[in-house]
């Protein structure tokens, strides 16, 4: 019998593990490797709590491949003008709810603090994560990432991934 | 303990059909206007607190038709959103006879903000306070005790005799609809939409809202840190979007060398910049502009998969700027309303909502989505927007002797037949100096 994925400790830390190289990987804006995350055909989505209960499908941000993810990474080093800062992601509460196909859910509620040149640290953005992830040449990556954030006025904008 | 202050937040309106024209009026610090005319703004225009509350008053709650929503938000009897005035919370709500009414978010009893629910629906508004009740339109229904409380055969309390329910009802806002789209005023006297707007921007709003049924596609909310009164610039100036905003220049989609037209109205407060795409790349507008990026290909173009829609009739991009409250932006296939909400004088609020139409196919809806990734907060032609407003509010700061300049295409206010112009902005601060008297 297969193992609840809730309680498969090596599945867990896996999982955690992924989530940790992750936010590592935004914080020191090591921003060209962000893509690799995630698997060629992916979705990412960055959506106000806002329209998600209330079903309406806009986002702050929506792509639907690694090309596009891709794409805005070339767009916040290379096109969009910005004030810059520092982003310290903070994830807890994790939940590995299920696995089938292969396939493994997790959730995790995430804290974004930004702190920019000369200014105090604040609280920037604060949500919970609603994944898919798979296994592909031996390690996991996202197929799904959903951040769906409660903060109910962005502090500006948001120009990094989340 | 302190006697409740049941004022509301700035002149005292508190019946329902008062002429605001007489309402007193926070007085004007008296400035110096630089005498070259309104292509020159005194930084204090941005900064000073008691010109803001001027604002406020002569903009935003008399004189001026504001924006407060899409009758798509309010599909049904009884349903309501909760938006704002200028800094007053108001409703829009739709009554049980199918009417559209806005209501001042404030119980008539002591000020309370009685209304927390961004949205939903109701058969009427109680005031958990002290439930007073009141009906969509905002009548006042009934207050508890009214008639007092018996005992031992004896009545005790109650409201005074003369107490009228009639005239304790909630702020009516005037109320008009043009095609879907809701405009209010707490100034009763004021002229039709049509009139407001002018003939010569009305057709542009005509052109986005033909009559079509709209399909609400979501928010966005941010707040940006700068005079809310630099976004109608920041959209009535043609000059930047080519220079700031590298997606613009190198795939065409606004650039100096597109057909272009600039309309504004007879006061110079309403304008539309209207262009037509063109296929980017290489040429004189891109020369030392560092921001184009020759070589720039998406690795995945959907974002970009463009397709014409009838009701265009050419231009790829309208941009309204609807003085004081509101954009309606259609560039290309993403249509939104862009909502400013002042909260100060160095910071507002921005409401955007996506919509389409009720005929868009499940693909249209998708291309919307798709390009909406180009503005809103983290969009890769409206982020920088923000940014470059808050850097300039920042600029303000402490230098109340300077002025911002805007020369391009010289010092006169008028249309144009091409974008490399700063005319719009001269424009509104004209209209801003009469109604300011500086």
């Amino acid at each position: 019998m297969e193992r609840d994925p809730r309680f498969d400790v090596a599945l867990r830390l896996e999982v955690e593990d992924l989530y940790a190289r992750y936010v590592a990987c935004l914080d020191q804006r090591r921003f060209d490797e962000w893509p690799e995350f995630f698997t060629d055909e992916c979705v990412y989505k960055l959506q106000p709590r806002e329209n998600h209960d209330r079903g309406l499908p806009l986002c702050t941000l929506a792509f639907e491949s690694k090309g596009m993810l891709k794409d805005r990474v070339y767009g916040i080093t290379q096109t969009l003008f910005h004030q810059p800062y520092y982003q310290r992601h903070l994830v807890s509460g994790l939940a590995v709810s299920a696995a089938a196909d292969g396939v493994v859910a997790a959730e995790a509620n995430y804290l974004v603090l930004r702190t920019r040149k000369n200014e105090p640290s604040e609280v920037f953005n604060c949500g919970r994560y609603f994944d898919r992830i798979v296994r592909e040449g031996g390690a996991l990556r996202f197929r799904e990432k959903l951040a769906v954030f409660d903060s109910e006025l962005i502090p500006n904008s948001i120009i990094y991934p989340i | 303990m302190n006697a409740p202050d049941t004022a509301p937040d700035t002149a005292p309106d508190t019946a329902p059909d008062s002429a605001p024209d007489t309402a007193p009026d926070s007085e004007v610090r008296p400035l110096e206007w630089p005498a070259i005319g309104p292509s020159r703004v005194p930084f204090p225009v941005y900064t000073d607190p008691a010109l803001y509350r001027a604002e406020l008053e002569r903009f935003f709650y008399r004189g001026h038709w504001c924006y407060v929503g899409l009758e798509a938000e309010i599909p049904a009897p009884g349903d309501f959103k909760r938006t704002r005035v200028g800094e007053r919370s108001v409703i829009l709500v739709r009554g049980a006879d199918g009417a559209i009414n806005v209501v001042e978010n404030r119980c008539a009893h002591r000020g309370a903000e009685f209304c927390q629910q961004e949205h939903g629906r109701v058969k009427d508004f109680v005031c958990p306070y002290h439930q007073w009740s009141y009906d969509l339109a905002g009548n006042l229904l009934g207050v508890p005790f009214r008639r007092g409380v018996r005992r031992d055969g004896k009545v005790e309390g109650g409201m005074p005799p003369d107490f009228s329910l009639a005239e304790r009802s909630l702020v009516k806002l005037k109320v008009e609809t043009f095609n879907g789209v809701v405009f209010a005023s707490f100034d009763h006297g004021l002229p039709p939409l049509a009139e407001y707007f002018g003939p010569e921007v009305m057709p542009w709003l005509g052109r986005v809202f033909n009559g079509r049924k709209l399909h609400l596609l979501g928010y966005s909310r941010q707040r940006i840190p700068g005079n809310w009164k630099l976004m109608q610039e920041n959209i009535k100036d043609p000059y930047h979007p080519g220079l700031l905003h590298t997606w613009f220049v190198v795939f065409g989609l606004w650039r100096a060398d597109q057909k272009s037209q600039l309309v504004m109205d007879a006061h110079g407060r309403h304008a539309v910049m209207i262009s037509r795409r063109n296929e980017g790349g290489k040429g004189e507008v891109t020369q030392g502009v560092s921001s184009f990026k020759e070589n720039m290909k998406l690795h995945d173009d959907r974002v970009l998969d463009v397709v014409p829609e009838s009701w265009w009739n050419g231009p790829t991009v309208t941009m309204l700027t609807l003085f004081p409250s509101v954009i309606v932006q259609q560039q290309v296939n993403s249509v939104s309303t862009r909502h400013i909400v002042p909260r100060g004088p160095g910071v507002f609020d921005f409401y955007w909502t996506h919509f389409g139409f009720e005929d868009d196919t499940l693909e249209m809806t998708r291309r919307r989505l798709r390009q909406a990734n180009l503005f809103g907060p983290a969009g890769y032609v409206s982020a920088d927007d923000g940014e470059v407003i808050e850097m300039q509010q920042h600029g303000f700061g402490g230098r109340d002797d300077a002025t911002t300049i805007s020369e391009l295409g010289g010092r006169d206010v008028g249309s144009s037949d091409h974008m490399v112009t700063e005319t719009l902005i001269r424009g509104m601060y004209r209209y801003y100096r009469e109604v300011m008297g500086l």
